[in-house]
């Protein structure tokens, strides 16, 4: 979505004026018909999926002139997903394309096709063509060792929404574990806010004049391959990746209209992952490490750590403490991370009731500098097929010199509205 | 009368009398527990869907949709694997749990989140918990293996017009939420028609009875209807277990972690 938005000004009562549009929008939502959607449309397969408002409210007015008073007060997302499968399921096709619209934030708003792909399942193999998904990892505040597909960067500050990455995945299941081997076609760059966009430092990236290490830019094809098995009471798996970095290094430069931006460098890289999961009686122990070469210096980094549930804590609700410690071994050539030397500790509460009420807390304090980031995301169903999440990001304590220091006042509440169908 | 021709006269009459009273409750209740599973053997596997309907003290329902599978695991020492994929509420749609059930160790059970394309390993810890905000706890809904529990044979009672074996049972797995339950079990077919149970303070938690069952390749028997009633909260959950299909051919690959990343 390269289309500008026209500039708008927000009077006092904005806020008043999206929510009653919130309502307005939940109301039509909520009269749609409840029968299966693929049938009406007389598509065979199953159409699923869900549509969703968002709404952010930042704590602080903005600190760059351009960025639009109240970014992300409303916001839309589409996601649907249409399955069909034959032979049993031993043949399958999936496609889901993605939506989100955005008034304020012209980058922001994007589209993008998730997932796009044909399935087929042997004796004790599967392939899978096209625009796919893949998740690796165990550890739950970053995702350290997961490669495959590029950060949806815009979407969360979380870094779990991705762009759907274009591939060929053949899994062998043996008795020594799974073997997976992927052969990746066509670079998705990752996404940034834009210059009316919050969240971000005083200078905006340019995504659209990527550099790329690799003569052939995005279509340079990328390769990996992943063993992952299960040894008793542990999960291990080892990956190793090679090809254009799915996180670039952000340099300050001009862009081709001659304007000082942040571009983003794409490296050739090798990188090798390790994820290892103890899963005990009420404890898990979690470790994700990378060695990765070819962008600045050999960079290590690790993030270790646990989770202790204390199942039915108070009748039906479970509470677990959870901490985890990222390490990053980097010199200043590398990429920006905000990992460096950080401890995160908080709490999962799960209620367990009809409404499946969830809260997850905590904080990511820098052991070195002493920036810290809570965040609090808490979700519960509504009646049928609607769920209400809200989630919280403070951030506090960043010294000035640090390239985070923006998001001192980046602090902002979200509200999601999700009608699932 | 002498000595030895006293003792072999005792020898005599314990000879007798042992086989009256050879069989305890606990042996009892253990053949009983033996019988219904020797007559459960040999399914290898199944399939069937269930629909949960759960309602509060005010009336007010909600459902739950969800399809379940299982394959028998021939190792006496194992417990079978089940997968369970859930289908309503739209929210978790996809979401698919893996578990291979222990004799008396914990389970390991896996989760696979569809949103992320993510599969967990889960403690399986939980088994006094609920089950999607339902009145079954995790452990209702485990395979039931004889080593489980113990047992012991409390009387005989019709229940309606059906004969039972009245039997307790005592589970011998960690983390139950039940000090112990009562079964009734029919003897024509071995069946569970209903079961109490009773929580940690040994108070009367739960009640179920399973009625509408129908037998499947001329021996398995499977019930198409479990009401659960909550005593303590008057809350009840209601699963309705249909489109049962037993020996479709599932096999381990079925059943792994592989498999639960392209569950549907």
């Amino acid at each position: 979505m390269r289309k500008t938005f026209p500039k708008r000004r927000y009077s006092a009562c904005a806020s008043a004026i999206a929510w009653s549009f919130y309502v307005f929008l939940a109301s039509v939502l909520g009269s749609a018909p409840r029968a299966d959607a693929a049938d009406s449309l007389d598509l065979p397969g199953e159409l699923t999926g869900f549509v969703a408002l968002d709404s952010r409210v930042f704590f602080n007015s903005r600190q760059f002139p351009q960025q639009a008073h109240h970014s992300g007060l409303l916001s839309l997302v589409a996601a649907p997903e249409w399955y069909l499968e034959w032979n049993g399921g031993d043949d399958a096709v999936l496609f889901s394309p993605f939506y989100r619209g955005d008034l304020q934030d012209p980058e922001r708003a994007h589209w993008d096709i998730r997932e796009a792909n044909y399935l087929h399942v042997g004796s004790s193999w599967e392939l899978r063509a096209g625009i796919a998904k893949v998740f690796w990892g165990v550890a739950e505040t970053q995702h350290l060792v997961d490669i495959i597909n590029q950060t949806d960067a815009v979407e969360d500050t979380d870094g779990e929404d991705k762009l759907g990455q274009p591939m060929l995945h053949l899994k062998l299941v043996r008795d020594a574990g799974v073997f997976e081997f992927f052969s990746l076609p066509g670079f998705r760059e990752r996404t940034f806010p834009g210059r009316h966009g919050r969240l971000r430092g005083p200078l905006v990236v340019a995504v659209d004049d990527p550099v790329f290490e690799s003569s052939k830019g995005q279509r340079h094809i990328d390769w990996a391959a992943r063993w992952s098995h299960t040894l008793g009471s542990w999960d291990v798996a080892l990956s190793h990746f090679y090809g254009t970095s799915r996180e670039p290094r952000l340099v300050s430069g001009l862009d081709r209209k001659a304007r000082l931006r942040l571009i983003p460098f794409y490296d050739i890289i090798n990188q090798t992952g390790v994820e290892v999961q103890y899963t005990g009686d009420s404890l898990l122990l979690k470790l994700e490490a990378i060695g990765r070469e070819g962008q600045a210096q050999y960079r290590a980094a690790f993030v270790v750590g646990f989770e202790y549930t204390f199942f039915q804590f108070w009748k039906a609700a479970d509470i677990g403490i959870l901490s985890e410690y990222h390490f990053t071994d980097a010199d200043h050539s590398a990429p920006l991370s905000s990992f460096e030397h950080d401890l995160f500790t908080g709490a999962r509460l799960a209620l367990n009731d009809v409404e499946d009420t969830q809260v997850l807390g905590g904080a990511i304090i820098d052991t070195v500098d002493g920036s810290l980031s809570w965040s609090l995301e808490a979700s519960r169903r509504l009646s049928g097929n609607w769920k209400v999440e809200v989630d919280l990001r403070l951030f506090g304590n960043i010294p000035s010199r640090s390239p985070f220091a923006s998001f001192n006042s980046e602090d902002f509440v979200q509200l999601r509205l999700t009608r699932f169908f | 009368m002498s000595v030895s021709k006293r003792l072999s006269l005792g020898i005599l009459f314990l000879a007798i009398a042992l086989p009256a009273v050879a069989e305890t409750p606990q042996e009892k209740g253990h053949a009983i527990a033996i019988e219904a599973d020797s007559r459960d053997t040999g399914f290898k596997d199944w399939k069937g869907t269930l629909r949960m309907v759960l309602m509060n003290r005010h009336g007010e329902t909600s459902e739950r949709e969800l399809r379940m599978r299982s394959l028998e695991v021939p190792a006496e020492d194992e417990g079978d694997k089940t997968l369970i994929v859930f289908d309503n509420p739209r929210d978790v749609k996809g979401t698919a749990l893996l578990t291979f059930t222990h004799i008396l160790e914990p389970d390991d059970q896996w989760l696979y989140l569809p949103a992320l394309k993510r599969v967990k390993r889960i403690s399986s810890n939980n088994k006094s918990g609920p089950f999607m905000g339902s009145e079954f706890a995790f452990e209702d809904f485990s395979a039931q293996e004889v080593d489980k529990y113990k047992y012991e044979w409390l009387r005989d009672e019709k229940l309606g017009d059906i004969d039972c074996f009245v039997n307790t049972r005592y589970p011998q797995y960690g983390n139950s939420g039940y000090t112990r339950q009562i079964t009734w079990v029919d003897k024509e077919h071995y069946r569970v028609h209903k079961i109490e149970f009773y929580d940690r303070k040994d108070a009367l938690l739960k009640t179920m009875v399973l009625t509408k069952y129908r037998q499947y390749l001329d021996r398995y028997w499977r019930t198409h209807d479990m009401f659960m009633e909550n005593h303590q909260t008057g809350k009840t959950t209601r699963l309705v277990w249909g489109d049962y299909e037993f020996q479709s051919g599932l096999s381990e690959k079925d059943f792994s972690k592989a498999t639960l990343q392209r569950m549907r």
